[in-house]
């Protein structure tokens, strides 16, 4: 529930600092309006945004945790509906996506798990909405491509997405693994406090080389024209296969809402 | 900063230039895909709609649930390219304005030439500042589509920007241009 009250670590700062680096006035003013919108949100308990999207959920399981008295999937389930209700939260998920029946209740959340040392169970929650999950897009670069096809791709993924998906932007990136692990790569990346960059050195450097190049784009915050496109690139890189180059961009709007808890 | 209301004349339309900021106060109505689709059933069988069009503007819609005390749940827009298709028609049949996010396709921008219609861009995921600004809400027809259905919504000085004008002006493109730099 309080995750779609308010957004996540970090963004409503980068937002707030955003609005001296917009040159547009149109811009400024669209800032300010999501600056005063979260802080409604927060105070009135409402939702930021009405699309308070898909239950994204990222379990990191210590492999010492024993998981007793039932199914946590259906546990997670269960808590997806009891928040969304109580919460008045929008119900937007259906069945089948062909015969696209809503489920009214939220459910299923999506739900991947990890199994990692320790003892911990973490469980990250990113409600994720549909306008820029329908912008986000995956590439299985040839390894040749290089540096220069991935800047490529994540450029042309943020530029055909324009205003659609409410920038200012957090891109996710993903680069490596699988075909289904790249695009997980790139949801794990917007997971991360907003902003912080990466620990390996030469993606820290790409990350800030990207952002630079979005924010020459032009787009504007709500793609009206102006400096802010995005507020930040997260990559993140996992080993690949030696044939393999594939890049996933994950695009988030300005509603960016994450919450993390351990138990 | 314009102060507009509804139902629009063309008078009104000819006022308005893309890149405006602008109030709007009044009636609108909601609709998104599902009641974009039965509206457009509805006119292939002859059927009447849930609202007049004359005049009117429909606002891209779908919002969260209402928390006592509010007439509406968080109501930002949502992204309106995915009713271009049923727009034209629309517009033909005197529907005046419509409220949304992102860029809308060439047929949509001819026909709001054509027939003297503005698009408007709420700010999306300001969903709680823009519920803040409907008073009423009450929901007219199909109401087995959850938030799709259309609702009546009675406005007070919602914020909202011209994206497109009846003159061709595009604040995306146009914008756009305006900030992009070559490196
Ligand atoms: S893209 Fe984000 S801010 Fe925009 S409508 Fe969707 S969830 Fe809300």
């Amino acid at each position: 529930m309080e995750a779609n009250y308010e957004l996540a670590t970090g963004m409503g700062e980068a937002i707030k600092k955003s609005i001296e680096a917009e040159e547009s006035p149109v811009g400024r003013e669209v800032l300010a309006e999501l600056v005063a919108n979260s802080e409604l949100a927060l105070t009135e308990s409402v939702p930021i945004c009405q699309d308070t999207g898909l239950a994204v959920v990222y379990l990191e399981l210590g492999q010492d945790v024993h998981v007793v008295d039932g199914d946590l999937y259906l546990a997670i389930d269960e808590g997806v509906r009891q928040g969304y209700q109580e919460g008045y939260l929008r119900k937007s998920v259906v069945s089948d996506p062909l015969l696209r029946q809503n489920t009214g209740d939220n459910t299923p959340a999506f739900i991947r798990v990890q199994i990692v040392p320790g003892d911990k169970l973490r469980i990250h929650l990113l409600p994720k909405g549909g306008g820029s999950e329908n912008v986000s897009r995956l590439a299985m670069l040839k390894p040749a491509q290089g540096v220069a096809g991935v800047k490529d791709f994540v450029l042309s993924t943020v530029d055909k997405a324009g205003g659609n998906a409410c920038p200012p932007y957090v891109v996710g990136v993903g680069i490596g693994g699988t075909f289904d692990e790249c695009a997980f790569l790139a949801k794990r990346a917007l997971m991360r406090p907003v902003g912080s960059p990466s620990p390996r050195p030469h993606l820290a450097e790409l990350e800030q080389e990207l952002l630079a190049s979005i924010n020459d784009l032009g787009i504007g915050p709500q793609g009206y024209g102006g400096r802010v496109t995005a507020l930040a690139v997260h990559i993140e890189a996992s080993p690949t296969h030696i044939a393999c180059l594939p890049v996933a961009v994950n695009l988030s709007c300005h509603a960016l809402r994450h919450k993390m808890r351990e138990i | 900063m314009f102060e507009i209301t509804t139902p629009f004349s063309d008078d009104l339309v000819e006022l308005l230039r893309a890149g405006d900021r602008v109030v709007l106060s009044g009636v609108i109505y909601t609709a998104r895909d599902a009641a974009h689709a039965r509206m457009a059933e509805a006119l292939r069988a002859g059927e009447e709609l849930p609202f007049p069009l004359a005049g009117n503007v429909i606002y891209y819609v779908g919002p969260a649930p209402a928390k006592p005390g509010w007439a509406v749940g968080s109501a930002g827009p949502t992204t309106s390219g995915r009713m271009d298709s049923y727009t034209p028609e629309l517009l033909r049949l005197g529907l005046k304005g419509m409220i949304g996010k992102g860029a809308r396709s060439e047929e949509v921008k001819a026909a709001l030439r054509e027939y003297k219609a503005v698009y408007f861009a709420a700010t999306g995921g300001a969903g709680a500042l823009l519920a803040k600004r409907v008073v009423r809400a009450r929901v007219i027809a199909y109401p087995d589509l959850g938030p799709e259905a259309v609702h009546e919504f009675v406005v007070d000085k919602l914020p909202l920007t011209v994206v497109n004008d009846m003159y061709g002006g595009d604040l995306y493109l146009d914008g756009r241009r305006r900030y992009a730099r070559q490196r």
